[in-house]
């Protein structure tokens, strides 16, 4: 049973201006088998939560913890995180310029796995998993992301999240700039995922429209660098009825947003 | 007529446009045979501002040979290889000398080796391997490439070993050949190499000429290309490594006096390691006569460490508007790391991750060597490369 625990999670930004605090103490478990949606409006720090996690080097973690199944996930370099099972769907893929995408995901897997798939298992696997999330096969030749739409960015990363498994999956914004025909392939994709195993998913977004798709055991407000209301589903019906006034109105907010 | 100009890049600097550089015409740049009628540089001269001159073993200042390169030519059947005294009337029919150290080679060969590309065949790959002289040595070189009309071949020159070593390279393209040419500059780590390589091309030739420079002190090629008819079409590819302390400079030259010609130069290189220093200048003159032409070149340069620098020069002259298309873009910049943390994020380890990167960065022209025997040898160098420095 995987368990992500974060624990008063302070995290600053590097910038051109210096360092400045985006994340002011986060408390959140995601357990295996629940999709916790985090819910926010822009410039709250809900991207900054999901690339802190993952480990990328524009952030410092000032203070609290991040665990995966009791490993301080803070310790570990990024690979080593995402090989521990953690997965962070990203809201802008990069693009990797003359790195194939089936060299990529066969590298990834192998990486991840601990050994290289079997080719002809292989193949099968990744055609399989393309085609249900209605990716032309031809894409495989090409190189990762490179000239891809904003929707096609979005599949293959759901793409990767199937043939990864990880134990955990950090969904940032995969919702944004997807039309209804492409929301409706990748929840899919994701709802495949959460049931294919004892799996947790932090499920970010800004819009409560993917939530129709997947639906969240937990929903969260966060607003100022912290989570500012927990609830069911049904917090997100609030959210959808009366927008983030009530949030970023708050003093310690105001500035953020 | 599409003018295009660079093209902006994530994580890229664009390069100047030579703002504040004297302004001369490719046109007016002085060619000779004759050694003396170049004054000796002194690094100023807008062809020599980048070239560590202290380190050229006198090439540029009338060093002596002491010694000769050994050439060793695998060719197959219908292949003609001939060693020639200098006087052979075919000799220097493809270009004239653009430097003072194309000059001195000119005037300072003893033998030149000439092979000749049967015409209306299809040859298998002729090999040359050029050997240099041995560490302190000075040595003097020519060679001749002749693909007769029809003809389809691939020449492979490979450059090894030590010394300074000075050539002039003819490569002359019958109408309606496809001449292939892949030049290997895999030197020892003190090798000095200064060439010059004079591309002629023929009506309707197909000229592809592939870069590799790798290993060597200081190593400055010249690749000049010229049309003598209509429907000319030249692809430069060029692709450098340089480690700490190499100097690397390519100069491309497209001469564009025939209408109707093509050319494509795309030239990219990675340097790492403290004072690893690559030049790359890409001239193109488009002139009046050259209605219709197409053309577009591109450089490209990883810098992976600091302490490492990229020159990068593209120039761009176009004196008829009647044009098909024309266009540069040139950038510099250094490793991605939002790259590296996408590859990682999936859980790729970091070494591997940035050998991915560098590979792909490569891609497009390792792609394009039709020789798998030096594709795969150049994947092999820019692995070991890599393992050097240890990313």
């Amino acid at each position: 049973m995987a368990t992500l625990e974060i624990k008063d999670l302070h995290v600053s930004v590097n910038t051109d201006e210096g360092s400045k605090e985006i994340l002011k103490g986060v408390d959140l478990t995601i357990k295996a088998g629940e999709t916790h949606a985090i819910m926010g409006p822009n410039g709250s720090g809900k991207s900054t939560l999901s690339y802190a996690i993952a480990g990328h080097p524009k952030y410092d973690v000032t203070s609290g913890t991040v665990l995966l199944d009791g490993e301080n996930v803070l310790d570990m370099t990024v690979d080593e995180r995402a090989r521990a099972g953690l997965f962070l769907a990203m809201q802008y893929p990069v693009e990797v310029p003359g790195v194939s995408m089936s060299n990529f995901l066969r590298t990834a897997a192998t990486a991840v796995r601990g050994e290289a798939p079997k080719l002809r298992h292989w193949v099968k696997e990744v055609k399989e998993a393309m085609s249900e999330l209605d990716i032309d096969p031809a894409f495989a030749e090409r190189s990762v992301n490179e000239g891809f739409s904003g929707g096609e960015k979005k599949r293959h990363e759901i793409l990767q999240l199937g043939l990864l498994k990880p134990k955990v999956a950090i969904l940032d914004e995969t919702d944004s700039g997807l039309d209804v025909d492409a929301l409706r392939v990748v929840s899919e994709g994701v709802n495949r995922y959460k049931q294919s195993g004892d799996v947790g998913v932090m499920l970010i977004t800004h819009y409560t429209r993917i939530l129709k798709y997947i639906s969240p055991d937990f929903v969260h407000v966060f607003a100022g660098g912290r989570i500012a209301e927990s609830g069911g589903p049904e917090l997100a019906d609030q959210l959808e009825a009366e927008g983030y006034v009530k949030y970023i109105g708050k003093p310690e907010a105001a500035g953020i947003a | 007529m599409a003018v295009t100009t660079d093209q902006e890049q994530h994580g890229l600097t664009a390069h100047s446009h030579g703002a504040g550089a004297p302004i001369s015409s490719r046109a007016d740049h002085f060619t000779s045979f004759d050694v003396n009628a170049f004054e000796v540089p002194g690094g100023r001269e807008e062809i020599w501002r980048f070239t560590p001159m202290k380190r050229l073993a006198n090439l540029h200042n009338g060093a002596e040979a002491t010694g000769t390169a050994n050439v060793e030519v695998n060719a197959p059947d219908g292949v003609t290889v001939e060693t020639v005294a200098r006087g052979d009337e075919r000799l220097g029919v493809a270009g004239t000398p653009g430097d003072r150290v194309a000059a001195q080679a000119w005037s300072s060969f003893t033998e030149a080796t000439v092979v000749t590309l049967p015409g209306d065949a299809k040859s298998e790959p002729t090999t040359i391997t050029v050997t240099g002289a041995g560490e302190g040595q000075v040595a003097y070189g020519h060679l001749h490439v002749h693909a007769k009309q029809f003809a389809e071949a691939v020449v492979v020159i490979d450059h090894r070993g030590s010394g300074a070593y000075a050539d002039n390279v003819e490569f002359v393209v019958g109408d309606g050949a496809h001449l292939t040419v892949v030049a290997i500059q895999d030197w020892a780590d003190d090798a000095v190499h200064v060439s010059s390589h004079h591309a002629k091309l023929g009506r309707d030739a197909s000229f592809k000429h592939t870069v590799i420079t790798l290993g060597g002190n200081v190593v400055r090629l010249t690749p000049v290309v010229t049309y003598t008819g209509r429907g000319g079409d030249a692809e430069l590819l060029g692709l450098y490594f340089a480690d700490a302390g190499q100097h690397l400079e390519h100069r491309t030259f497209i001469d564009h006096s025939a209408s109707n010609c093509r050319s494509n130069v795309v030239y990219k290189g990675a340097l790492q390691g403290e004072d690893a220093h690559t030049v790359w200048i890409g001239d193109v003159l488009i002139r009046a006569a050259a209605e219709g032409t197409e053309t577009f070149e591109l450089n490209r340069n990883l810098v992976l460490t600091d302490g490492a620098r990229a020159d990068s020069v593209p120039n761009l002259e176009i004196e008829t508007g009647e044009i098909e298309g024309a266009g540069h873009a040139s950038a510099t910049g250094r490793f991605d790391d939002e790259q590296l943390f996408y590859l990682q994020a999936r859980g790729i380890p970091e070494d591997q991750a940035r050998r991915l990167v560098v590979r792909g960065f490569f891609h497009e022209i390792l792609l394009k060597i039709a020789v798998p025997e030096v594709r795969e040898r150049l994947e092999a160098a820019i692995e070991a490369e890599l393992e050097a420095v240890g990313v």
